[in-house]
């Protein structure tokens, strides 16, 4: 196997499960549930990411031929992490903060999980 | 040196899996709970490419793949239980 193809893959291993570690590391340190939410973004991305990119390699050199699935498991994970995250955020602020104690939202109607969705305003 | 670099990559997410899990146990909020558990999908989910890249075949992406899918589905299921008390109204 060729030297600078099994360097870049040791990288990218050692690289994503540092990201890892660091993710669930962050999970149990922080001491509040929105700061820990911020944590396991790390893992989501970087290591993943860094783990596909390890596979990617490792399949051009050793098979000679890319393969494609590492880029739809990174897309897929991509696109959901922000809707996971919104709904985490949603359901802790139902259980746990007020309506009273946020912000006005400067849309002239409220927050929506804890008012109801405005009316329809588009002109016919 | 990939060997070595592909058990230190198991070991880290090995650990991380650990202080999921303690999180899921201790966690103060259900939200807590909720979160500790997408983070185990997701380190299941390199687990299981770690593993094909060790074994040298390409039928794990499938089932990286579907648990993927599976654990963003039923995060979503859990958290709109909690919201609303119902999942598909």
């Amino acid at each position: 196997m060729d030297i600078i193809g099994e360097i870049l893959i040791s990288a990218a291993l050692i690289v994503s499960g540092i990201f890892g570690f660091v993710g669930s590391f962050g999970l149990v340190r922080l001491r509040n549930t929105l700061q820990r939410l911020h944590a396991p973004t790390k893992a989501t991305t970087l290591g993943v990411g860094g783990m596909l990119v390890a596979s990617m390699i490792w399949f051009y050199v050793e098979k000679g031929q890319f393969s494609f699935h590492e880029l739809l498991i990174t897309m897929f994970l991509f696109l959901t992490a922000p809707i996971t995250a919104h709904f985490i955020a949603k359901v802790y602020m139902v259980q746990h903060l007020r309506g009273d104690d946020l912000p006005p939202s400067g849309t002239g109607e409220g927050w929506s999980p804890y008012d109801d969705a405005p009316e329809d305003r588009r002109t016919p | 040196m990939i060997e070595m670099a592909l058990f230190f990559a198991a070991s880290c997410y090995g650990l991380a899996l650990i202080l999921d899990l303690w999180r899921i146990a201790q966690g103060p909020t259900a939200a807590d709970r909720i979160l500790a558990l997408d983070t185990m999908v997701i380190n299941v989910i390199a687990l299981l490419v770690l593993y094909g890249i060790w074994r040298g075949t390409a039928i794990y992406f499938e089932a990286a793949m579907l648990i993927a899918m599976v654990g963003f589905v039923s995060t979503v299921a859990y958290c709109r239980y909690l919201l609303r008390g119902n999942i598909i109204e």
